[in-house]
This record gives C-alpha cells, sequence and structure tokens, in this order.
C-alpha cells in the first residue's frame, strides 16, 4: 500500500463524500398506502374464476389447474350439474368446491395456462394478509367473479395475442 | 447562598432535560440520517415527520419484557447499565453551555460547575463509563456479552492515552485546565482547530472509539458477538445502554465544540454589541449549532466505513494515534519556546 493509503484518511473522506451525495438524491421510498406503485397490466396477483357472457361459470372441474400446479395449492371436488342449473354453470360438470392455498402459491401463472376452459386467471389484486394461516384457503366465495356485469374483471391484458386471435373464430366449440 | 444553590439546580435540571432530550432525538436523527444516506425516508409514520417515534421506542422499550439470565449476577446486572446512564450524565456539568447571564446585576455562568480541572474531570468520569459496560457484560454470564465488555475495555483504555494526549497540546497553548478559560481564549474566529488540527483529528477518532461508535464499534459488534457487552439485556435496561451511547455521542461532540470550536464563541462577536443576556443566548445556539453538526459527522462516518477489524483497531490505536499525539505535543512545545 502507498502512504496515502495507508493513513485511509483519502480514503474515508472520499466515502464520505460519496454518501454526503446521497444525501440529495431522489429517494427510493414509496409511501405505500399514501402513494402506490404502478403495476404492470400483466402482474400476477390474487385469482379471479372468471364466468361467462352469461354469468355461468366457466370452469368445468377438469382439474388440468391442479395438476399443473407446481406448489400444489389447488383442491377441487367436482359435481354434475342438475337440470335447471343450466344458466349456473356452462359445462355438465362443475366444481362445488374450488379452493387455492395462497400461502403455497408462487403466482407462476401455470394454472392459467393449462385452463382449457379461460376459466381462471391471475389478477393485479393484491393477496392481503391476515392472522391465520385457515384464511388464506381462498375458497370459491373470494375466487369467484361477481356475477354484476359492472364488477366483472377485466383480464383481456392477461391474454395473449394469439388467444385473442383464436376467440373471433366462432367455428370452434370453445368460443360458443 | 440560597439563589445560588437553586440557580445550580435549575441549570442542572434544564442540562439533564436537554441533554435526554437530545439523546431521545438524536436516536430519531440517526435513523432519518441513515436513511437518507441510503436513499430511503427513515423513519415518517409516527407523527409528522416521525417526530413521535423515539416516544414510540421508549414506549416500546418499557413494555418489554424484562428478562434475566439465571445465572446473572443481580446486582451487578442492573448496576452496569445504571452506571453508565449516570456516567454518561455526569460529564456534562464541567461544560460551559454559554457565557454568563446577568440578572438583575448579578452574573450567572451558564456552567454548572467551573472547574479548575474540567478537562481532567471529563477524562476522569469518561474512563469510569467503561466500568458500566464492563460490569454489565461480566455479569451476564454469557460469554459473547463477555468478549464485548473484554473488547470495549481495551479499546477504551488504548484510545483515552491518545485521547489524553491529543489535548494536552490543547492544554500547552492554554496553559489551563479549566474549559472555561480555554472557551473564552477562543475568543471570536480564534479556534483551536486552526491551531490544533493533528490534535482534533486525533481527538475526533478517539471520540469514535470511547462513544463504541462505527467505524469502531466492535464491543457490539453484531457480526460475531450477537449484540456485544448488551446481548442479555432487554426492555429499559437495553434502553438505557443504547440511549448512554447517544448521551456519550452529544457529550463528546459538545467537549469537541468546546476544546476545538470554540464553544459558544462565533466569528464577530465583538461587532454585534449585545447586551450580556442577549449573547449568552446566541453563545448557546452557537454552541448547540456546532454539537449538531459534530454529532452529524459522527453519523456520517458511521454510515459511511465499515467496521474495523480488532487488529487494525488496536494497531491504528497504540503505533499510529500514540505516536502521533506525542509529536504532536513535541511541535506543539517547539513552537511555544521559540515564540
Ligand atoms: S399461480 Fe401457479 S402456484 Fe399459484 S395456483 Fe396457479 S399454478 Fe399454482
Ligand atoms: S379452472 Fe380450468 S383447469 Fe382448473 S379445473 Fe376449472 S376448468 Fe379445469
Amino acid at each position: 500500500m502507498s502512504f496515502w493509503e495507508k493513513i485511509y484518511l483519502p480514503a474515508v473522506l472520499n466515502g464520505m463524500r460519496i454518501t454526503f451525495s446521497h444525501l440529495f438524491r431522489k429517494k427510493a421510498t414509496i409511501r405505500y398506502p399514501e402513494t402506490k406503485r404502478e403495476f404492470a397490466e400483466i402482474y400476477r396477483g390474487q385469482h379471479v374464476l372468471k364466468r361467462d357472457e352469461e354469468g355461468r361459470e366457466r370452469c368445468t372441474a377438469c382439474g388440468l389447474c391442479a395438476v399443473a400446479c407446481p406448489a400444489e395449492a389447488i383442491i377441487m371436488v367436482a359435481d354434475e350439474r342438475k337440470p335447471g342449473e343450466e344458466n349456473l354453470y356452462r359445462e355438465e360438470k362443475y366444481a362445488s368446491v374450488y379452493e387455492i392455498n395462497m400461502l403455497r402459491c408462487i403466482f407462476c401463472g401455470l394454472c392459467e395456462e393449462a385452463c382449457p376452459k379461460e376459466a381462471i386467471f391471475l389478477t393485479k389484486k393484491i393477496v392481503a394478509s391476515d392472522y391465520e394461516r385457515d384464511g388464506f384457503i381462498y375458497g370459491k366465495d373470494k375466487l369467484l367473479e361477481p356475477l354484476d356485469p359492472e364488477k366483472r374483471i377485466d383480464i383481456s391484458k392477461r391474454e395473449t395475442k394469439e388467444v385473442l386471435e383464436f376467440k373471433k373464430d366462432k367455428s370452434k366449440k370453445h368460443n360458443q | 447562598m440560597g439563589t445560588f444553590i437553586l440557580y445550580k439546580t435549575i441549570l442542572a435540571s434544564c442540562i439533564l432535560m436537554i441533554s435526554l432530550l437530545v439523546a431521545m432525538y438524536s436516536t430519531l436523527i440517526e435513523r432519518k440520517v441513515a436513511g437518507f444516506f441510503q436513499d430511503r425516508l427513515g423513519p415518517d409514520r409516527a407523527g409528522p415527520w416521525g417526530l413521535f417515534q423515539p416516544l414510540a421506542d421508549g414506549i416500546k422499550l418499557f413494555f418489554k419484557e424484562e428478562f434475566m439470565p439465571n445465572t446473572a449476577d443481580k446486582f451487578l446486572y442492573i448496576l452496569g447499565p445504571s452506571l453508565t446512564m449516570l456516567i454518561a450524565l455526569l460529564t456534562s456539568a464541567a461544560i460551559p453551555w454559554g457565557s454568563n447571564l446577568v440578572i438583575n446585576g448579578k452574573e450567572y455562568p451558564l456552567q454548572v460547575a467551573d472547574i479548575n480541572i474540567g478537562i481532567l474531570y471529563i477524562f476522569a468520569i469518561v474512563s469510569i463509563g467503561v466500568y458500566g459496560i464492563m460490569i454489565g457484560g461480566w455479569a451476564s454470564n454469557n460469554k459473547y456479552a463477555l468478549l464485548g465488555a473484554i473488547r470495549a475495555s481495551s479499546q477504551m483504555i488504548s484510545y483515552e492515552l491518545a485521547m489524553s494526549l491529543a489535548i494536552i497540546a490543547v492544554v500547552m497553548m492554554t496553559g489551563s485546565l479549566s474549559l472555561k478559560d480555554i472557551v473564552q481564549q477562543q475568543h471570536g474566529f480564534n479556534w483551536n482547530v486552526w491551531y490544533q488540527p493533528a490534535a482534533f483529528l486525533i481527538f475526533l477518532v478517539c471520540a469514535f472509539a470511547e462513544c463504541n461508535r462505527s467505524p469502531f464499534d466492535l464491543p457490539e459488534c453484531e457480526t460475531e458477538l450477537v449484540g456485544g457487552y448488551h446481548t442479555e439485556y432487554s426492555s429499559m435496561k437495553l434502553g438505557f445502554y443504547l440511549f448512554a451511547e447517544y448521551i456519550n455521542m452529544f457529550i463528546s461532540a459538545a467537549v469537541m465544540a468546546t476544546l476545538f470550536f470554540g464553544g459558544y464563541n462565533f466569528p464577530f462577536m465583538d461587532k454585534l454589541a449585545l447586551s450580556p443576556n442577549a449573547m449568552a443566548t446566541i453563545g448557546f445556539f452557537v454552541l448547540f449549532t456546532k454539537i449538531t453538526f459534530l454529532g452529524f459527522v459522527f453519523m456520517w462516518v458511521r454510515w459511511t466505513l465499515p467496521r474495523f477489524r480488532y487488529d487494525q483497531l488496536m494497531r491504528l490505536g497504540w503505533k499510529a494515534m500514540i505516536p502521533l499525539a506525542i509529536l504532536n505535543i513535541v511541535i506543539t512545545g517547539i513552537v511555544i519556546l521559540i515564540r
């Protein structure tokens, strides 16, 4: 080490100069409840179980999402649609219980990719904190999209161009 | 005599209150400064700009569980933090906080005790300070605490030497050990720091070491010693240790301002031609500005420099600081002789 390095002082003063300049930098802090960070349109947050245009649940309890889920966060119980319930469920089979454990979920979005019925999507909503573990198991009461057309959740940003293109093809049964 | 005692009691309580208040708020300022240095905002939730944060911290410390290890020596365990706190507060007595107030034609100095060996008194008290840490570390009956305490004592003893040697040069120039005389000799802009920059530098470095502040905070070095001497302390006893650190910082800043930055003196003070009372008030605020700045330097250094290794610390103390201080004394002596 040279003499100047040995007596530390120049290095110390230089370090202090650098830290001092940081006093006047723009702060990185976002004061959370007052200001919120902009989310990306395709942010992967809490899931929503979609309904179709007529308000019927799209999910058919095929279990593909549960199989695709790397965190094994999804469980469901399938049930058969009774006559007279056609306005509630789109397919003959539906999920009477559908639960996602938000503590297990890693928000990877694979469930959404696996779903053949466009029934499950991730949204910009953040999973709220809770005092109990049980509170993090979200059933259909929390996941299902509201019936009211005003309160429908727009997930079109999360659909890829190919999907949007495919949905225009009304000859496919999926789009009917 | 009666008024004398009354006046001193009031002054002493005022200084006590101010020291405690300043220590309280330096915790907040420290966190704010740390935040700003790291491009953050620091605490800003409790009250406007986080002004109630120290209160919240204090309340939190009060309500924390009071835990005492089974194997601890009960008496010494309690004595440790109490002693640290007491000694931290004692030093403020000898510092002249301003020039004399004049009330009804009588002069009242803004200093609790003008001891003719003021500096010696401060050094003596500060050296007792190490006992608080040592006793606390020993009484906890915990190896980390003991190691922290040993480190603290050897560090403080080695740096005290260099510190006092640095002061000797100042004393040689002044020819007095009384802090009041030293301040009065630095009238106007005649500050000691211009004549004794080396002494100031040595004193500053040693003050960091004495207050166990970064980059010399080895006694409480979290990475290797958990919490150092206060590992086993909780609740308000821990609070006392942490609080005493801030009071020590405040007092060392005050001592530094007094010895090297002219205390309550400020440039062009003769030109103002104010009444002595106004002078004393301005002087008090000037002193406080200097203390604030020096306190800021403490924090500035803490959030800039990484911690020294223990052997580096000892080498710096014994092989650099002490020889430098002795050299400084010799040079000062020669200069005084020649003049
Ligand atoms: S987002 Fe990923 S982890 Fe979460 S439920 Fe879907 S597949 Fe499982
Ligand atoms: S959400 Fe989709 S993938 Fe999952 S069970 Fe329902 S239809 Fe199948």
